[in-house]
């Protein structure tokens, strides 16, 4: 793989103050269920998160990453894989795209917000035309749609986008489970490292299916985390957003 | 039932008897006349795919079992503008493992101010079976659907093979819902589905549905982005009370109408809305 640029890494960097810690990445809300009470329970439902909106979201990402990309044109980047039969939708079709992939009125919410948040952490951190156009044209855009502009203004490729966001996809939960599981840190750090394999097959397959279509990228669901999304809104006491 | 497969693979392969596969294309059209009754002007059958016209509308009647690994198997349903079909199936569909993957796709298309209402019988995903479905459906602006899809995930006692359906349905050139279900690839299903023996959907397509989310033990009614569509998503231990919870939850989101309106809503909507569900299940169309 081409060699990471620094850059990207601030994107994956937890400390982007792009308000991540806010949301538990569905965790909260099973731990609440009690679906997830320890270490073995933590590594299952990182894996169905990956498998599902862990996928989705990477593959979101690098379609965004390269359509982004293609507003550079000096850049070194795969050109868009918009090959729709609508032709090219611009940001509003793929937003459009997350939407239909988000079933849960509280998972659209809470993506749109962190969308929105990482816009403005992203846009103060980097200036690209890709990620102008996003911001202008969408007004609290999904999250990986921003993930993949910023990664594209990093300097990344649609691949690496796609890596960022599955690597997001566990890392968030994770951090979540050390203060609501109260987990050692660094057994909960020794399961992410367990994952990291299986994080890269999903960067694959993101960055395969997003260099086609946008009607074809993934969109496998978890009924269970959905179900257990709109039950956390209902929730009285709670330490995150999502 | 053998022989009947193999004439199948042969009919669809042209002599491939040996291999057991059947390659099939069915379809079935509904267009309504000009006395305002809906026809089916096209019925056809092919392989272990048999359409039968019914009071109800038209039925799947399996005529082989399956499918099978291997199969490849398509059908095409067409609602012109103005008309209504109902689409059911006499039993639940057994997947089977087999000579590869066996495949089954779905298009349909759903013309202005029309109504389609797919709700066949579940699908049994047996141990060892490698299958894949998918729906494809087109909806005009003012189009409505009701799309049942359950799976149960093995028989008896039993762990299910592989199964990847996915749904795609667009409401003109917007996409409406991608909904995938993936089982059996070994990838934290205990977080996707629990320990669920049944998993299924409803997809609501028409106005005045609810456009508040619920939940309830194994069932969520889910309000999309568009405002006309509504998913009902359910989990369950078996396929009975799957299918109680997914008419519970299309009852939600039907009636909740009523109950997030403000005070003051004309009786008649809300009973113009009830009886819309209703009409979902009557038996006016393609007969």
């Amino acid at each position: 793989m081409a060699e990471i640029p620094a850059a990207l890494l601030l994107l994956a960097d937890a400390r982007l103050p792009a308000g991540g810690h806010a949301h538990s990445g569905g965790l909260e809300p099973a731990v609440a269920a009690h679906a997830v009470t320890d270490l073995a329970d933590l590594r299952d439902f990182l894996h169905g998160r990956l498998a599902t909106t862990g996928l989705t979201g990477a593959a979101l990402a690098a379609a965004a990453c390269a359509y982004a990309a293609a507003y550079a044109p000096d850049a070194d980047i795969p050109p868009s894989g918009d090959g729709s039969a609508g032709g090219r939708r611009g940001w509003r079709g793929l937003d459009a795209e997350a939407d239909a992939r988000t079933p849960s009125p509280a998972q659209r919410r809470a993506s749109r917000a962190q969308g929105r948040s990482l816009a403005r952490a992203a846009r103060a951190t980097w200036s690209h035309p890709g990620l102008d156009a996003l911001a202008a044209e969408v007004r609290a855009p999904h999250h990986p749609l921003v993930l993949g502009a910023a990664a594209a203004a990093a300097g990344g490729t649609p691949r690496q986008a796609a890596a960022v966001a599955a690597y997001g996809a566990a890392a968030g939960p994770a951090s979540a489970a050390v203060r609501l599981l109260g987990l050692d840190p660094l057994d909960v750090h020794r399961v992410l490292a367990d994952l990291a394999a299986r994080m890269d097959e999903v960067a694959d397959e993101a960055a395969a299916a997003a260099a086609g279509g946008w009607d074809a990228l993934p969109a496998p669901s978890a009924p269970l985390l959905d179900l257990l999304a709109e039950a956390h809104v209902r929730a009285g006491l709670r330490l995150f957003e999502s | 039932m053998g022989a009947r497969r193999a004439a199948a693979g042969a009919r669809g392969r042209g002599g491939g008897a040996v291999t057991r596969r059947c390659a099939a294309r069915a379809a079935v059209a509904a267009e309504r006349d000009a006395h305002g009754r809906t026809r089916c002007t096209r019925l056809r059958s092919d392989g272990p795919l048999a359409l039968r016209e019914t009071a109800e509308g038209v039925h799947l009647v399996g005529a082989a079992a399956g499918p099978l690994g291997g199969d490849v198997l398509e059908l095409d349903v067409a609602v012109g503008p103005g008309a209504r079909l109902a689409v059911r199936s006499a039993a639940a569909a057994l997947v089977l493992p087999g000579d590869g993957t066996s495949r089954l796709t779905v298009r349909a298309r759903v013309g202005p101010g029309a109504r389609l209402d797919f709700a066949p019988e579940p699908t049994v995903a047996a141990a060892g079976c490698d299958h894949r479905s998918a729906a494809e459906i087109a909806l005009a602006e003012d189009a409505t659907l009701r799309w049942r899809e359950e799976i149960v995930l093995g028989r008896h006692g039993e762990r299910p093979g592989r199964l990847r359906g996915r749904l795609d349905v667009a409401i003109g050139r917007t996409p409406l819902l991608r909904h995938e279900l993936r089982v059996g690839d070994g990838h934290g299903a205990r977080a996707v589905l629990g320990d669920a023996g049944a998993a299924g959907s409803v997809l609501l397509v028409r106005p005045g549905l609810a456009r508040e989310a619920h939940v309830e033990d194994g069932l969520a009614v889910l309000p999309l982005a568009h405002p006309s569509g509504v998913l009902i998503t359910a989990v369950a231990p078996d396929a009975a009370l799957l299918r109680r919870r997914l008419a519970r939850g299309e009852r939600v989101a039907a009636r909740a109408r009523g109950e997030t309106a403000p005070r003051g809503l004309p009786a008649d909507q809300e009973t113009a809305s009830a009886a819309a569900f209703r009409g979902a299940e009557t038996p006016d169309s393609c007969s």
